[in-house]
């Protein structure tokens, strides 16, 4: 039943993906309506649109929401101070206003040639009212340039990735339209199958006492910040290069420091470690 | 069955609208499930269910439509044959939706038994969507991170055991109300500011300069607008608090995540606020009020949140404290009264409905603060006052 151009996304050698997550990101695809990506930090939810850009052979285009961002950014930006500029020293042709339209992220994505990925970042940090203000723009995949009295039309409709840390809600009307994934922590089988990607070459006894150390931590549920994927990826490089063997790793947690970031955090593991909670005792 | 799905989904609490709905069937008449239902229970999911709070009522009403068909883990064409005009379907009330045929469960075992035959025939042939090996849709390295553990030829784990598994129950938040539309009503105390670097280009002045300079232009530009609102929540958590603790912990995660106020801090206290108050709700550390209005700057926009609702004598007492052990030598009223002083606008919020305020203690701290009822409306009205000029 599977229809042509579904199925377009299985991960790449970089990237494990869930088969639930496949679904839902070729899902998105197929129905061209914008994905929206939470989950805890350190899940790869920025890595994910990377991944499909690499996957599918297109291009990404990177919107990085800040605080300050507004919609209008995304679309175009009209140069006023350039076109000042050129009217006072005579340069360039200050009557074609268009010369001095550059158009924002979203609005390269729709002018692009070929289908691409926009990823946009973090779409939670900006202004509470920032997400309805795309509405438009995200549906009907055009957008109106005031000054040039111009629309500019998605050629074709740009594979749309939004992340957000959900430090804010999104509106429904927002979230109607889209679709909608939470990645959860990977479990250690999946985990291992990502640490592999990292570190094919590691010894298997080792890689198994470490996440088997790792997963200790995380359900410590006390901690400020648990550690992530990315914390453990580094923690796993820093055991290679220190040559610890997995009997070292039995009862104690080298370089810890690489997988607790805050002094609170450390302070907590410190107390039930002396207290001798479960196997892990000591720092050294 | 589908149209169950539907109404178990409501029945839930999940907020799926019409629009949702259509584009899953879209979805699924364009064949994305793969006539399975794992891939069904993944893709309503991202399709209907947009906030991670709701997949653990999701799970629930899944287990509750599908719970009976867990044998084979597809969904038969026949199913999805209803499906067939997928464009008539588009705009249907739910009146007409209700019209549709439904299956019911004894035809679904026989058609799935049925196609569960024919599904072992496939997977000899091999087909690319389901596996790469064994019986189990799910044959990747025998492990797969939404649980669905594939235990070799027989024990394949079905769509409903994962429901049934209830993996979200942790992430389940039932609130009645919205924060986001809490925070809407916060959002009113930003107080916009030019601040910082200068970096707008100001239209209007550079006009007003380059006329000025007789044509030669002169570019003005101005610091753009940040929010310099700082606001102090002040909480009542004591024991008449009780009732009210579910709006109280939504209007402190709304403010609480604002992130666009310059500064946001709380503060908690029993009853009626006396020369302490207290960083944490259980009320084990203690700040001095004293302190507090030495510290803070009179912009700060106040919100006292509380019942006002005591005996007067704890109000206007020295020593009127409801804890025994605790000593006030100056009246609460008396620090209410310095706080509204202090600072330039606050307002108390009581989550009481305000025909019943007509109690002496909620009548005397009227006089000291403008008081609105906790609820939306209030809330609105109340960040209104905040910040009205002065």
């Amino acid at each position: 039943m599977a229809t042509n151009g579904f199925d377009q996304f299985i991960g790449t050698d970089k990237y494990i993906v869930s088969p639930d997550l496949r679904d839902v990101v070729n899902v998105a695809i197929a129905l061209q309506r914008p994905l929206v990506v939470k989950g805890e930090p350190g899940t790869g939810k920025t890595l994910l649109a990377h991944n499909i850009a690499r996957a599918l052979n297109k291009s990404l285009l990177i919107w990085n929401v800040k605080s300050t961002t507004k919609a209008r950014d995304g679309l175009y930006i009209y140069d006023t101070v350039q076109r000042l500029n050129d009217a006072r020293f005579g340069d360039g042709d200050v009557s074609d206003v268009g010369r001095y339209i550059r158009l924002g992220t979203l609005g390269q994505s729709f002018a692009a040639d070929e289908q691409v990925v926009l990823l946009i970042d973090e779409v939670d940090k900006a202004d509470i009212e920032f997400p309805n203000d795309l509405l438009n723009e995200l549906d009907e995949m055009n957008f109106h340039v005031l000054e040039t009295d111009e629309r500019v039309t998605a050629k074709h409709r740009p594979i749309v990735i939004i992340t957000s840390n959900s430090e804010k809600e999104l509106p429904d009307a927002f979230l109607r339209r889209c679709v909608f994934h939470y990645i959860t922590f990977p479990d250690q089988g999946l985990m291992a199958q990502i640490v592999g990607v990292h570190h094919p070459h590691l010894a298997e006894d080792l890689l198994s006492q470490a996440l088997e150390r790792f997963y200790e931590l995380r359900q410590i549920d006390t901690f400020r910040k648990k550690p992530s994927t990315s914390e453990l990826i580094d923690w796993l490089q820093a055991l290679v290069v220190a040559g610890v063997t997995p009997e070292q790793l039995e009862d104690k947690i080298p370089f810890l420091g690489v997988l607790l970031k805050k002094e609170t955090d450390f302070d907590v593991y410190m107390k039930r470690a002396a207290a001798g909670a479960g196997a892990i005792r000591s720092r050294y | 069955m589908f149209l169950d799905f539907f109404y178990h989904l409501r029945r839930h609490r999940i907020p799926v609208s019409i629009t949702e709905w259509m584009s899953l069937m879209r979805a699924l008449s364009e064949g994305y499930a793969h006539a399975s239902l794992d891939r069904f229970y993944v893709l309503a999911r991202a399709l209907l269910v947009k906030d991670v709070g709701f997949y653990d009522a999701y799970d629930l009403a899944f287990k509750d439509t599908f719970k009976g068909i867990e044998t084979p883990a597809e969904i038969v064409d026949e199913i999805l044959n209803w499906l067939q005009d997928p464009k008539g379907l588009e705009g249907l009330t739910p009146e007409q939706f209700a019209m549709l045929p439904k299956l019911d469960l004894e035809a679904l075992r026989e058609l799935f038994a049925e196609r569960l035959k024919e599904q072992q025939e496939r997977h000899d042939g091999g087909n690319r969507w389901i596996g790469t090996g064994g019986t189990s849709p799910f044959g990747n390295n025998g492990k797969n991170p939404a649980g669905i553990r594939v235990g070799g030829e027989g024990g394949q784990r079905s769509a409903v055991q994962v429901a049934e598994d209830r993996r979200y129950q942790n992430y389940r938040h039932d609130r009645t109300l919205d924060i986001r539309q809490t925070q809407m009503a916060l959002k009113k105390l930003r107080y916009l500011q030019r601040l910082g670097a200068e970096e707008e280009l100001d239209l209007d002045e550079t006009i007003d300069q380059t006329s000025r300079n007789g044509g030669e232009i002169e570019l003005v530009f101005s610091p753009s607008r940040k929010n310099n609102s700082k606001v102090l929540l002040l909480m009542d958590a004591g024991g008449s608090m009780l009732p009210y603790t579910h709006v109280m912990e939504q209007l402190f995660s709304a403010a609480h995540q604002m992130t666009h106020f310059k500064d946001f801090q709380h503060y908690y206290f029993h009853n009626c606020i006396y020369e302490q108050v207290y960083t944490d709700i259980r009320m084990n550390k203690k700040t001095s009020v004293q302190a507090l209005l030495r510290t803070l700057d009179a912009d700060y926009k106040v919100i006292l949140v509380g019942d006002a609702y005591m005996a007067p004598e704890e109000l206007v007492e020295p020593g009127g404290a409801i804890y025994y052990y605790y000593h006030n030598s100056t009246p609460g009223i008396e620090w209410l009264r310095r706080i509204e002083a202090h600072f330039k606008s606050c307002i108390w919020l009581n989550p009481i409905p305000s025909r019943n305020w007509n109690r002496p203690s909620i009548e005397l701290v009227r006089k000291v603060f403008p008081m609105y009822e906790l609820t939306l409306d209030g809330l609105d009205q109340g960040t209104k006052h905040l910040v009205r000029k002065i």
